[in-house]
């Protein structure tokens, strides 16, 4: 308190000093310098993010470039052949599917894996060897999740022996290359390496709900589906919400794991708009095709940011 | 709890017992679903560990054995003595911890203006820098193959860099902002009255209270450059500009035999995040919970 207000007396002290055009020559100084600071930042910005969406969108307006020097302008052909290919709509589905199967079951999942741990009958070091599990296939990037899940599911694996062992299975199933099973594959890939960060941001706004509120619960005669349901979920809703919005642009966004592991493969089983895509670009060398697929995902990954950007600033307020 | 059983020993008894046997029952349970659920999340992690040790020969033997007598460090031997693998190690580890110093510098200047000045553009610049993170890499990846290539940047660690400190940047940039709006500004208006520059103002007195800040934001700016795959599969070429992420994945494709050592690879790979994630839990969980620590 003292020295804040000593300091204060300071600054007058200072001000009243400090020579009239050393001030003037400061503040002209001053109002260029934030410019300065931030020019690194802007440039960056400007060039490696406007500018590239600025380009694709440029691509997707003609008819082939990169490969053709002198590409011509065709307006919105592109988007029609896109959008009336079934290979662009297969995509579309298994992106849909794919998103929308691992966004819940992480949800479910993480929550799960959550209410356990912050369980009261559990001691703090069991609980903390749980945790530490729980939290293991976060630790590891797509590219190890996919080799290692290569390894599991391969016809000889120890995945398909449990399940011949069990009699779940008749026969060895080579999962990710069976067409009927390879999206459920990649799918149950995706939950496995993503529920921990769903369990660690719920695991959080667990510990800061009131411990009163289910007190008041127990005391009204509320069993563990009703606590749930009437205090825990709404305590939740907000993280929930947010963290299923960036989960969803996330996952539809996923590229390595499905590249590692099918390639989109077999017959097109598991290919999603991102490898869908790439494909377009870098095994067909078709540019302009796939700018175009390039810009619509960016819509659809725009019309979701909207909804997180919204709900942020509602919370804020 | 002794009082009340001894002046009502029946009645009180078979309700204690009763709540004692759903108690236990509801713990049972607890610790039935807590090892389904370690088993789902270490399984995959174990079986990894194992095959690494494992002879190649021993991979898919049936029936399955977590350990079986062909265990040895040959596999890990075998990555360390091959120089492509090891400079795939180099690689990542020179575009990832350049990639945090740089990103970890632009955005402790942008951080320090947008919480500390006030100018004209500020608001439609801060729009663009958090519009930005929704952007699709997939979406970048077509122009930025083209603008590297003409840049003279096509395979090279300078054309990594720059496109992951572009990519880490937006979230380093706020997270830096949120914590110096945390600080109170009468710290640098009482250095600045004193007549020192903005400059010193932020190395001197800003950047050595800011610490806990600038770990979080150098461990998300690190771990997306260590883990990234697109960008490294698309803008290199030479096995002496690859990446980890990008070398398993060719390891896989030339020696589609060498699971072990596959799996080995996969094991060193993973060690620095694992390392830097038990030396700073907090700040990754921090981090987490504030939203993006995953790519």
């Amino acid at each position: 308190m003292t020295s804040s207000l000593s300091m204060a007396q300071n600054d007058q002290r200072k001000r009243a000093a400090a020579p009239a055009p050393r001030r003037h020559h400061r503040t002209l100084k001053e109002r260029l310098e934030p410019y300065l600071l931030i020019a690194p930042t802007v440039l960056l910005i400007l060039g490696l993010m406007v500018v590239p969406i600025a380009i694709v969108i440029g691509y997707s307006l003609y008819d082939n470039v990169v490969t053709n020097p002198n590409p011509v302008f065709v307006g919105a052909a592109n988007y029609v052949t896109i959008l009336t290919s079934p290979a662009f709509w297969g995509a579309a589905g298994n992106t849909l599917v794919f998103t929308v199967a691992s966004v819940v079951a992480h949800m479910v999942i993480g929550m799960a894996f959550a209410m356990m741990l912050n369980s009261k009958t559990m001691a703090r070091v069991p609980r903390a060897i749980f945790r530490a599990i729980y939290i293991l296939p976060w630790i590891f990037t797509a590219s190890v999740v996919a080799v290692l899940w290569r390894l599991l599911l391969d016809p000889s694996g120890v995945i398909n022996y449990l399940l011949t062992s069990l009699g779940v299975v008749h026969d060895a199933v080579p999962w990710l290359g069976t067409a009927s099973t390879a999206l459920l594959a990649v799918t149950v890939i995706n939950i496995w390496s993503g529920y921990p960060f769903f369990m660690i941001s719920l695991l959080a706004g667990l510990q800061n709900v009131s411990t009163d509120l289910y007190e008041a619960a127990r005391v009204d005669g509320a069993g563990f589906f009703r606590q749930f349901a009437s205090v825990t979920l709404p305590a939740l809703r907000p993280i929930l919400y947010s963290m299923a919005l960036l989960d969803l642009l996330w996952t539809t966004q996923q590229f390595t794991l499905i590249w590692a592991t099918t390639g989109g493969g077999p017959l097109g089983a598991t290919e999603m708009l991102s490898t869908f895509t790439y494909k377009l670009a870098f095994n067909s060398y078709q540019f302009s095709m796939a700018s175009t697929s390039a810009v619509l995902v960016l819509a659809a990954s725009l019309i979701v940011a909207v909804f997180y950007v919204r709900r942020q600033r509602k919370e804020a307020q | 709890m002794t009082a009340i059983s001894k002046q009502a020993p029946t009645t009180a008894r078979t309700a204690a017992s009763r709540r004692a046997v759903r108690r236990g029952a509801a713990r049972t349970g607890l610790y039935a679903g807590l090892t389904a659920g370690a088993i789902f999340a270490g399984f995959p992690v174990l079986w990894m560990l194992s095959s690494s040790f494992k002879s190649n020969a021993n991979i898919f033997a049936y029936p399955p054995k977590l350990f079986d007598g062909s265990f040895s460090f040959a596999p890990y031997l075998a990555v360390f003595s091959d120089p492509v693998e090891i400079g795939y190690f180099a690689n990542s580890y020179i575009v990832a911890l350049s990639v945090t110093v740089v990103t970890l510098v632009v955005a402790l200047l942008t951080g320090y203006v947008f919480s500390r000045y006030e100018f004209p553009l500020k608001r439609i610049i801060s729009i663009v820098i958090i519009g930005v993170q929704a952007v699709p890499p997939i979406t970048l990846l077509i122009p930025f193959f083209g603008i590297m290539v003409a840049l003279g940047l096509y395979n090279t660690y300078q054309g990594l860099i720059i496109t992951y400190v572009v990519f880490t940047l937006p979230y380093a940039v706020i997270m830096m902002t949120a914590y110096f709006d945390s600080l109170p500004k009468e710290v640098d208006e009482a250095a600045k009255v004193d007549g020192a520059s903005s400059m010193s103002i932020l190395w001197r007195i800003l950047v050595p209270i800011s610490v806990p800040g600038m770990v979080s934001v150098g461990l998300y700016t690190f771990m997306i450059s260590w883990n990234e795959y697109l960008f490294a599969l698309t803008l290199t070429q030479t096995d002496d500009r690859r990446t980890v992420p990008v070398g398993i994945q060719l390891l896989m494709g030339q020696n589609n035999y060498l699971w072990n050592e596959v799996m080995a690879m996969s094991i060193l790979g993973s060690i620095p995040v694992l390392v830097l994630f038990l030396i700073f839990q907090r700040y990754f969980i921090g981090g987490l919970a504030a939203g993006a620590v995953k790519s």
